[in-house]
């Protein structure tokens, strides 16, 4: 049995789903919340590498790699939200993130 | 069984049971440290695939860089993660049947790609000798793409300005030298001539010194 495309695509949309069951189960941790982004963006990058590898089309490598500097960009600036809000309120529970409201 | 395709079903069941630990575990330091094994097996999988060079970056970025960041955030706030835990077995049913639904409809489409799509009965060949994956990603990211790199990285640059300005904080009390201050000084404004009572003394001169350096 050869390892096909529908593999690699089989993979990636368990892994997306996993991504979005943790946002669902864990809707109070926020730092778990960014790390199911990370694995969902994950699963779209194996999308992307395994369509680019099975049609030799490079270009969808090279949008798995904006997809990183995306990813990281976000996991940064999250993160350093994050700690302020850590700072201010001296808990991280997102139910009471509503400061905002106005 | 050929190799390849044992090292795929390998990789791929190291993923998806260290995607599932992420979400499940109840350390989140151990959720961080699946999330590592997560994208090393990833990188694996791409590897596979023939994506040699991105395997590489996801190793550097992911592994080396966003992890450890998660890494220290989790270490450094100092937070009770059981109570964050509540609702969990709440949430679980309705996750779990988005989550089925999703996954059916998800891997129904790509069954349905992967055999009547534009991939249709593509087969996995290895790339042609003389042409590396980094040589081939090379020749279209700085050609076709290089506005696009150009704004990844501003990207980058916002995003890392953003996380400074977001995280400095300036305590009070913490006497900082300004430069601009100290330039604009002029013999007005830098002496100061106090009339002393005879005998008394000069109490408040550390006060005053402060006041004069600023915070």
């Amino acid at each position: 049995m050869t390892v096909g495309l529908a593999h690699y695509l089989a993979v990636a949309a368990i892994l997306f789903t996993i991504g979005v069951l943790g946002i669902f189960i864990n809707r109070k941790n926020v730092i778990v919340i960014l790390m199911s982004i990370e694995l969902i963006l994950l699963a779209v990058n194996i999308n992307l590498v395994a369509f680019s590898v099975f049609l030799h089309q490079v270009t969808g490598q090279i949008f798995a790699m904006f997809v990183l500097t995306v990813a990281a960009a976000e996991a940064a600036v999250g993160l350093a939200i994050l700690v302020t809000f850590f700072r201010n309120r001296g808990d991280i529970a997102v139910d009471d993130v509503n400061m905002m409201k106005g | 069984m050929a190799l390849p395709a044992i090292a795929f079903y390998l990789l791929a069941a190291v993923t998806l049971f260290a995607g599932l630990s992420v979400v499940l575990a109840r350390n989140p330091v151990h959720s961080v440290l699946f999330l590592i094994l997560a994208f090393f097996s990833a990188a694996g999988l791409f590897v596979l695939l023939g994506a040699e060079f991105l395997a590489m970056l996801l190793v550097v970025v992911y592994v080396g860089a966003v992890a450890v960041l998660f890494l220290f955030v989790v270490m450094m706030l100092d937070v009770d993660f059981s109570s964050l835990r509540a609702g969990f077995a709440r949430y679980l049913p309705i996750g779990l049947g988005v989550a089925v639904l999703l996954v059916a409809e998800m891997i129904f489409v790509a069954v349905t790609v992967a055999d009547k799509g534009a991939a249709a009965g593509a087969e996995l060949i290895p790339a042609p000798r003389g042409t590396p994956n980094i040589v081939a990603i090379g020749q279209v990211l700085y050609t076709d793409y290089v506005y696009f790199f150009q704004a990844a990285g501003m990207v980058l640059l916002v995003a890392m300005i953003g996380a400074i300005v977001l995280t400095l904080r300036h305590r009070k009390g913490v006497l900082r030298q300004n430069i601009g201050d100290q330039v604009a000084r002029t013999p007005a404004t830098g002496m100061r001539i106090v009339q002393i009572k005879s005998g008394e003394g000069l109490k408040s001169g550390g006060s005053l010194m402060s006041k004069e350096l600023g915070e």
